[in-house]
């Protein structure tokens, strides 16, 4: 796993203290150390989905000499309860048959080795969309606009609170825009998490026009030289015309104080969603141009596996995934790291 | 949109007209057409393979596969089975003679239980005469409790707080407490989201309950909720006695097969629908409706309940005499259209009818607010004229035309077509069947108001609405009154 904010990376590492003393190798091997750590804390947040998906493989596989009918079946519903969908389970399963009749398959590893390879053929094909790094956007655009989206009680705000800790705390000027006028006392709760990270806020009562308060915290970022300007919004569902075209407005309104902004518009999707992610994410690109995906809970027992439909599907990346409460359960998304923690 | 279950069943049946006889392949390809259906729906793998083999059971039974129309008699038996399934449900909270008695709200983050406790307290006070206090137990998430307290708020129910403690079961038996002596029948307790891998927090719901003895322990459910809905429901269950469900977010568009899940695997009823963003929007459970939500079948029991509860039975009345006596006036139209406003969207109005009635045909958004927009603007024009001008549009001359054009921002042109379409619909209106007019509420208003918007939307040029007045006409009892009365006007022609 990267570092998770590397806009500001160039300037870091030429002024860090740290870093001047140290030769490029050292440096290489404290990232990969990092990177190794937050691996394995990303894998065993996962362990849950993994214990649950490997126990039904070796069930699957428990007494069985070949792989037959039954088997495929019993490996479709093992993918189908991961929530990936009809569609994605039987490219996968075409896959497998394929490598069984072309006799390339024979145990279960090998079995296992095909799953991996489709699913991160699926995850790494929609890299090239989107916003797949904050670094594909003009490093001299300042601020640098996140608008965050989702229906309700995904997650928005809580990710936002993490996000905007972790980005400042690699060197960057946070400002938080509550635009999420809606939701009882969601102004409240983000600003416990701007006042936790230390980063300003700006708000405004409950009711006013999200567009206006977006407009004032563009001015603000902009009178105060902020590099980044993360905003929440309120939960929506996608099918709710007037709030969606609301959402329009907020985006019209970014790209016109900011050039090119919002320069990311993140997703925020829970893991538990079902099929219905496909349509949330299909109407949100429609309307406020989704450049990323944000899993988030995935620390129970669901496997997110909407997030894989839906990078299949739309083309788009998953920027971050969310293992937890803590400030640091914010992760970078890795595809191997997750495809590996899925089936290891 | 998906598809619905009954649409790809008869593509997968049609094959086999004059083939003759049915093959065990073609039964399994049907029956392998349920199954997705119910996976794309999100009902649990399990569960799904469970029900395709009672329903395998069954249509063999009554050796449908022989009938004429295998897959209506198919979806039938799917449709039968699923409300079997959910059926047995009573929204209605059984309570004792205890003060207080305690519901407890649990569920995973995000569900939406803030948001159900205020509901569910506002629905009981209002509808079995409880006396509801709320209180907030989760102390971890930032803001919650001033979530809960903006909720009671505005449902207008009290809500307890403490703000020295942060400790659940000091809150709780505090507020157990103020019930007591304050005389609140009802205490409901908003817990914390967790994970239900959470066990630390499993272990707290635990000694809530422990502590006060809930008569029910109501789960929210997010409607969206794909395939691990089984895994927490089941745990919740085990760890604390879930007594009831709570489906949220059921306005939106997910198909909410999870509540299948949920019910199969913990055997408690689906009591509360969370239906909207505002306080009210709650309705009790109703097994057949969502079956037909997840077959994709449309929602027309609501629909009818919907307008029977928003239209004005009494105006209704007149406006039906008025308009078999051909007094219909711009006036009437005018009431006319607000009372379809009040039900919401066409796009809504649309996904609850039956695809067999709109004929697969599903309004976009865009198209549903043009409709919208095309409503207003008909009646800016027709608030724009006189009272005089509203109850005979036949004075309106040139001058006065200009003058309403002006006042409601539209054209001349614009008033001249409104009036038209008007003129149309009082002729066909006219024409309709008295006797089928009077079967019923519900049908008759369905008829006569699609009739009569259709007669001027159609009319409007707007995309793709043409077809509109007939689909929506057809549900109604007098069903092709519409449809009747534009022969008759054919027939005119031909005598003409």
């Amino acid at each position: 796993m990267a570092l998770f904010w590397r806009r500001n990376r160039e300037d870091k590492f030429s002024s860090s203290v740290l870093g001047l003393d140290k030769s490029i190798e050292e440096l290489q091997a404290q990232e990969a150390a990092v990177e190794r750590e937050l691996g394995q804390r990303f894998s065993k947040a996962i362990e849950k989905t993994r214990d649950s998906i490997n126990n039904r493989l070796d069930t699957i596989f428990e007494g069985r000499k070949q792989i037959d009918d039954q088997l495929l079946d019993e490996l479709e519903e093992m993918l189908i309860s991961t929530d990936i969908g009809v569609q994605t389970t039987m490219q996968i399963l075409e896959a497998i048959r394929k490598g069984v009749s072309r006799q390339e398959i024979n145990d279960i590893d090998a079995l296992k080795a095909t799953m991996k390879r489709e699913l991160l053929d699926i995850l790494q094909h929609s890299k090239d969309h989107g916003v797949a790094s904050e670094m594909s956007v003009d490093a001299g655009i300042k601020p640098y606009v996140l608008m965050v989206v989702g229906v309700n009680g995904v997650g928005k705000t809580t990710t936002i609170g993490k996000l905007s800790q972790r980005i400042k705390d690699e060197g960057n000027d946070v400002l938080i825009c509550a635009a999420d006028t809606f939701r009882a006392a969601a102004s409240d709760q983000l600003e416990i998490w701007a006042g936790r990270a230390g980063v300003p806020i700006v708000q405004q009562k409950q009711g006013t026009d999200p567009a206006a308060v977006l407009f004032d915290a563009l001015q603000s970022a902009k009178s105060r030289n902020s590099d980044v300007l993360i905003v929440d919004t309120a939960g929506r569902l996608h099918n709710k015309a007037n709030l969606m075209a609301e959402l329009e407005k907020m985006k019209r309104i970014a790209g016109r104080e900011v050039s090119g902004a919002p320069h990311e518009t993140l997703l925020v999707l829970d893991a538990v969603t079902g099929q219905n992610g496909l349509e949330q994410a299909r109407q949100f690109t429609k309307v406020a141009d989704v450049t990323g995906v944000v899993l988030t809970k995935l620390d129970g027992t669901a496997k997110g596996g909407i997030a894989v439909a839906i990078s299949k599907e739309l083309n788009l990346p998953i920027r971050y995934v969310g293992i937890g409460e803590q400030v640091d359960d914010l992760m970078v998304f890795d595809a191997e790291n997750y495809v590996n923690g899925l089936f290891n | 949109m998906f598809e619905s279950l009954s649409d790809k069943l008869k593509k997968t049946l049609k094959n086999l007209r004059g083939q003759g006889k049915l093959t065990p392949e073609h039964v399994d390809a049907a029956l392998r057409e349920i199954r997705m259906a119910l996976l794309e729906a999100d009902v649990n793998y399990k569960v799904a393979k469970d029900f395709v083999d009672s329903v395998r059971a069954k249509a063999e039974g009554q050796e449908v596969w022989q009938g004429l129309n295998p897959h209506e008699q198919v979806v039938k038996i799917v449709y039968d089975e699923l409300v079997e399934l959910m059926g047995g449900t009573s929204s209605r909270l059984v309570f004792t003679k205890q003060i207080p008695n305690v519901v407890m709200i649990v569920g995973l983050q995000g569900s939406g239980k803030t948001t159900s406790t205020g509901k569910i307290s506002r629905w009981l006070r209002d509808n079995q005469e409880r006396k509801p206090l709320l209180v907030s137990v989760d102390v971890y998430r930032p803001a919650a409790r001033e979530q809960l307290r903006v909720v009671g708020g505005a449902v207008g129910v009290p809500v307890y707080q403490d703000k020295e403690s942060n400790d659940p079961l000091t809150l709780v038996r505090g507020a157990m407490k103020h019930a007591q002596e304050m005389g609140f029948d009802t205490l409901m307790i908003d817990t914390a989201g967790r994970l239900h891998v959470d066990d630390e927090l499993m272990v707290e719901l635990e000694q809530i309950k422990a502590e006060t003895k809930p008569i029910e322990v109501l789960f929210v459910a997010d409607a969206m909720t794909g395939q691990d809905a089984v895994n927490s429901a089941e745990i919740f269950h085990k760890r604390v006695g879930v007594t009831g469900v709570v489906l949220t977010k059921m306005d939106g568009d997910a198909r909410g097969g999870a509540a299948l899940s949920i019910r199969q695997v913990i055997g408690q009823p689906v009591k509360f629908v969370g239906v909207g963003e505002k306080y009210d929007a709650i309705e009790p459970f109703y097994p057949d409706r969502i079956s037909q939500r997840i077959l994709g079948m449309g929602d027309v029991l609501t629909l009818i309940e919907e307008v029977q509860g928003k239209i004005d039975e009494k105006q209704a009345q007149e406006q039906l005499e008025k308009l078999t006596k051909n007094q219909f006036t711009l006036e009437d139209f005018r009431s006319q259209l607000g009372q379809f406003k009040q039900l919401g969207s066409m796009s809504k109005l649309m996904k609850m009818l039956p695809e067999q009635m709109t004929g697969g045909m599903q309004l976009s958004d865009e198209q549903s607010a043009e409709v919208d927009v095309q409503m207003k603007r008909t009646e800016a024009i027709i608030d724009s004229m006189t009272k005089a001008e509203r109850n005979d549009h036949k004075i309106l001359d040139a001058s006065r035309k200009t003058r309403v054009a002006g006042g409601s921002g539209t054209t001349i042109a614009e008033v001249n077509q409104l009036l038209r379409q008007y003129e149309q619909m009082r002729k066909m209106m006219a024409q309709m069947n008295k006797g089928g007019m009077l079967a019923g509420l519900g049908k008759r208003m369905m008829g006569g108001l699609a009739g009569g918007l259709g007669g001027m939307l159609g009319g409007g040029g707007l995309p793709g609405m043409g077809g509109m007045p007939g689909m929506l006409g057809n549900g109604g009892a007098e069903d092709d009154s519409a449809a009747k009365s534009s022969k008759k006007k054919k027939r005119h022609k031909k005598r003409k």
